[in-house]
């Protein structure tokens, strides 16, 4: 079996607009790639494709989880399939508690007839809540609803780490974080790091890459990757701007 | 206790466990069509005496010249026929005292619905009603000898007529409404509940209403007084199997709390999406008195009901807490009325509506405050939630308040469950049906701690079962 995500040759349109115009990458099991770019490029339009949203027009191409295509199927089973996507803006669900709802998710996993252990998951839920240095007050309230931007990042990163993802893509998980907030968060990310897990962290900015370090960094441009190398390339982009990749690649692809 | 023991425990009215039906085999049959006739029947079969026998006729008077409210109400109430209903039916007119003594087909209904079994798990007293009589009728022996009764309204009003009959039609007049004269010409069965000075019923009373028959309309009249200083919860349920012909249900609830006395009284309606459900549910508080309306209307075909609270005594406090849920086909339109009398009075209305695909909500208030009245306040919060673009919600509040020194607050909200919150619940793995449940849950979530856990359960398994058949 091949352990990876792969996305080929994609193609997507909204309202007729092409966003993502063959747009290819590889993540194996065990690593951690980033995709920086300029916003507009594509970066979101890639990730909720992955996850099965339905407002998108996939023309062509494929998205492999294990060598399997995802695409077309339900936003459910492609997550049952093994992919998380931690949102860059996490939706609000009044009246439904953080415990609630991270529970009724495990219980969608398991097979009809057989019930989540109560006690074992509060003992799990707590651990990964301290990890993440969340309060454990914080179960009883409703997902999202009123949460600070940092909160909800973090809450983020609580659901990957309970629903044990292979798959997990990240994104702008950075953005409405404090320096603090950034570091245990990234903590968070870095403890579930191991070789039967591949993430795709999608960042803007280079500042995640120094606690979340990255094995390849890609950079996209309209709609595909357009350069790759290692995470010097993140600090070169820091340094020169994505000005530099426009006039490097706007030109290469006309 | 997991959930799985509390649904266990959970009352068993979902639409798929009422949805079956017995043949009918009625001793007592007052025929097709209204007329003074068959009130007449009504009367006879159950040895009215003189001054019902009279209520009746007068009451059949009222019905016949009182207009449908169509006017401001849903023209569908038109499509009643009242000439092709028939308005009493039962195989006897004494409630059994043991599960024993009850006919079989009727026994195996209720069994079907769990009723013994709840009545051996948490209840106090348990009447259960199939088509127009009480089939089954028994209170634990202990409330007895406090003085406690609880019997079928025919009971009450032919063997406690010095307690029944100063307050009964009293807090509802025969003339409120159309349906309330209906109700008063041609009752039958319901509870009459007496709780003496100082009684205290630390489980709840339940009655469950059962329809069987087709064509039918049941009428039952329940009577509540609790004496000073005495609390009462009462629940009821209802169930029918689905007809294809129009079934009507038309009940009238009076509540009476004297001096410091509480009612709690609570409805899970799952009627089959066949019925009108027309009914008239007021109480009325004396000097510090409470009366609490927990309404859940998920059933029906469409449901008029604006349970009210008349504070008639210093510092009596009046509560509507319900929840509606209106699918395709269904039109629920429900409110709270509450009439302030006097000073120091409060009310309290919390109402959550959820509408879906074609299904319509209607939230209906009036708040009464006279000028003469000092410090009187009321709460009044309605929160409508819409599945999808065709669903419907109206809210119609009416506020009068001229007093100085009142105080009166109105939130009113009308949200959605956006495809974007239930692709984010899709993305953790829930599927579109378990996501909707959810969302719907959330809503309700702050007023379902409300409800005793037995029905909250049942209530939120109702809701799951609705919003999977919502999904298409």
């Amino acid at each position: 079996m091949n352990h990876s995500l792969e996305v080929r040759n994609l193609h997507v349109s909204i309202d007729g607009q092409a966003i993502l115009k063959g747009f290819n990458l590889t993540v194996p099991k065990g690593e951690v790639h980033a995709l920086m770019g300029p916003n507009g490029t594509g970066k979101s339009t890639l990730a909720k494709v992955m996850a099965g949203h339905e407002d998108y027009t996939v023309e062509s191409g494929e998205v492999l989880l294990n060598g399997v295509n995802i695409l077309g199927q339900e936003p459910d089973e492609i997550s049952h399939a093994g992919l998380f996507l931690a949102f860059q803006y996490p939706m609000e669900i009044p009246g439904v508690s953080i415990a609630n709802f991270i529970r009724a998710a495990k219980q969608a996993r398991l097979p009809e007839g057989e019930e989540i252990n109560a006690i074992e998951y509060y003992k799990d839920l707590y651990a990964k809540m301290d990890a993440l240095k969340m309060d454990r007050k914080f179960t009883a309230r409703s997902l999202n609803e009123g949460f600070s931007g940092g909160e909800k990042k973090r809450c983020e990163i609580l659901q990957m780490a309970m629903l044990d993802p292979k798959y997990c893509v990240m994104d702008e998980t950075d953005s409405g974080l404090d320096i603090d907030a950034l570091r245990i968060v990234s903590e968070g990310v870095n403890h579930m790091r191991s070789e039967n897990r591949a993430f795709l962290v999608i960042t803007h900015y280079q500042r995640l890459l120094d606690y979340i370090v990255p094995d390849v960094v890609h950079v996209m441009f309209d709609g595909r990757i357009v350069h790759s190398g290692d995470k010097e390339l993140a600090k070169e982009l820091e340094s020169k701007g994505y000005d530099w990749v426009k006039e490097a690649f706007a030109t290469a692809s006309a | 206790m997991s959930d799985t023991d509390l649904q266990d425990q959970a009352i068993q009215v979902d639409t798929e466990k009422g949805n079956f039906k017995y043949p009918e085999n009625y001793e007592f049959d007052a025929g097709i069509g209204l007329t003074e006739d068959t009130v007449k029947y009504i009367s006879d079969v159950k040895d009215d005496p003189d001054w019902v026998r009279e209520f009746r006729l007068k009451a059949l008077e009222v019905f016949k010249k009182k207009p449908m409210p169509t006017k401001w109400a849903d023209k569908d109430l038109e499509n009643i026929d009242f000439d092709k209903i028939r308005y009493y039916l039962s195989k006897g007119q004494q409630p059994a005292r043991s599960w024993d003594d009850v006919p079989d087909d009727v026994k195996e209904t209720f069994e079907r619905l769990g009723i013994p079994e709840q009545e051996r798990k948490f209840l106090a007293g348990v009447e259960a009603q199939f088509d127009s009589e009480a089939s089954y009728s028994r209170m634990k022996e202990d409330l007895e000898k406090e003085g406690v009764i609880f019997v079928g309204s025919s009971e009450g009003l032919a063997e406690y007529p010095e307690i029944f009959k100063p307050y009964f039609g009293k807090v509802i007049p025969t003339a409120d409404n159309k349906f309330s004269a209906l109700n008063s010409a041609t009752f039958s069965g319901g509870s009459f509940i007496y709780v003496p000075k100082g009684v205290k019923l630390k489980q709840p009373l339940q009655a469950y209403f059962r329809i069987n028959a087709e064509n039918f309309g049941q009428f039952e009249r329940t009577l509540i007084i609790a004496d000073e200083d005495s609390e009462i919860t009462y629940m009821e349920g209802c169930t029918a199997p689905k007809f294809e012909t129009a079934t009507l249900h038309s009940a009238v609830v009076e509540l009476v709390a004297l001096k410091n006395a509480k009612i709690q009284y609570i409805t899970v309606q799952n009627w089959s999406s066949n019925v009108f459900n027309l009914v008239t549910k007021r109480g009325m508080a004396d000097e510090g008195a409470e009366v609490k309306w927990i309404d859940c209307n998920i059933g029906s075909r469409l449901t008029m009901k604006y349970p009210g609270v008349v504070l008639k005594g210093k510092g009596a406090r009046g509560e509507v807490l319900s929840i509606a849920l209106a699918n395709d086909g269904q039109h629920q339109d429900t409110g709270a009325k509450m009439m302030h009398l006097a000073d120091n009075t409060t009310s309290n209305i919390i109402s959550k509506s959820i509408s879906i695909g074609k299904g319509r909500s209607t939230y209906r208030g009036q708040v009464h405050m006279p000028k003469h009245l000092k410090n009187c306040k009321n709460n009044t919060e309605c929160d409508a939630l819409l599945i999808n673009t065709n669903s419907r919600t109206d809210t119609y509040p009416a506020i009068t308040t001229r007093g100085q020194n009142n105080t009166v607050q109105h939130e009113a909200s009308v949200s959605k469950v956006s495809a974007e919150q239930i692709f984010y619940m899709m993305q953790r793995g829930l599927s579109e049906g378990e996501a909707m449940s959810l969302a719907v849950n959330g809503f309700v979530n702050e007023l379902m701690k409300a409800f005793p856990m037995e029905y909250s359960v049942e209530l939120k398994r109702l809701i799951d079962m609705e919003m999977e058949g919502s999904v298409g």
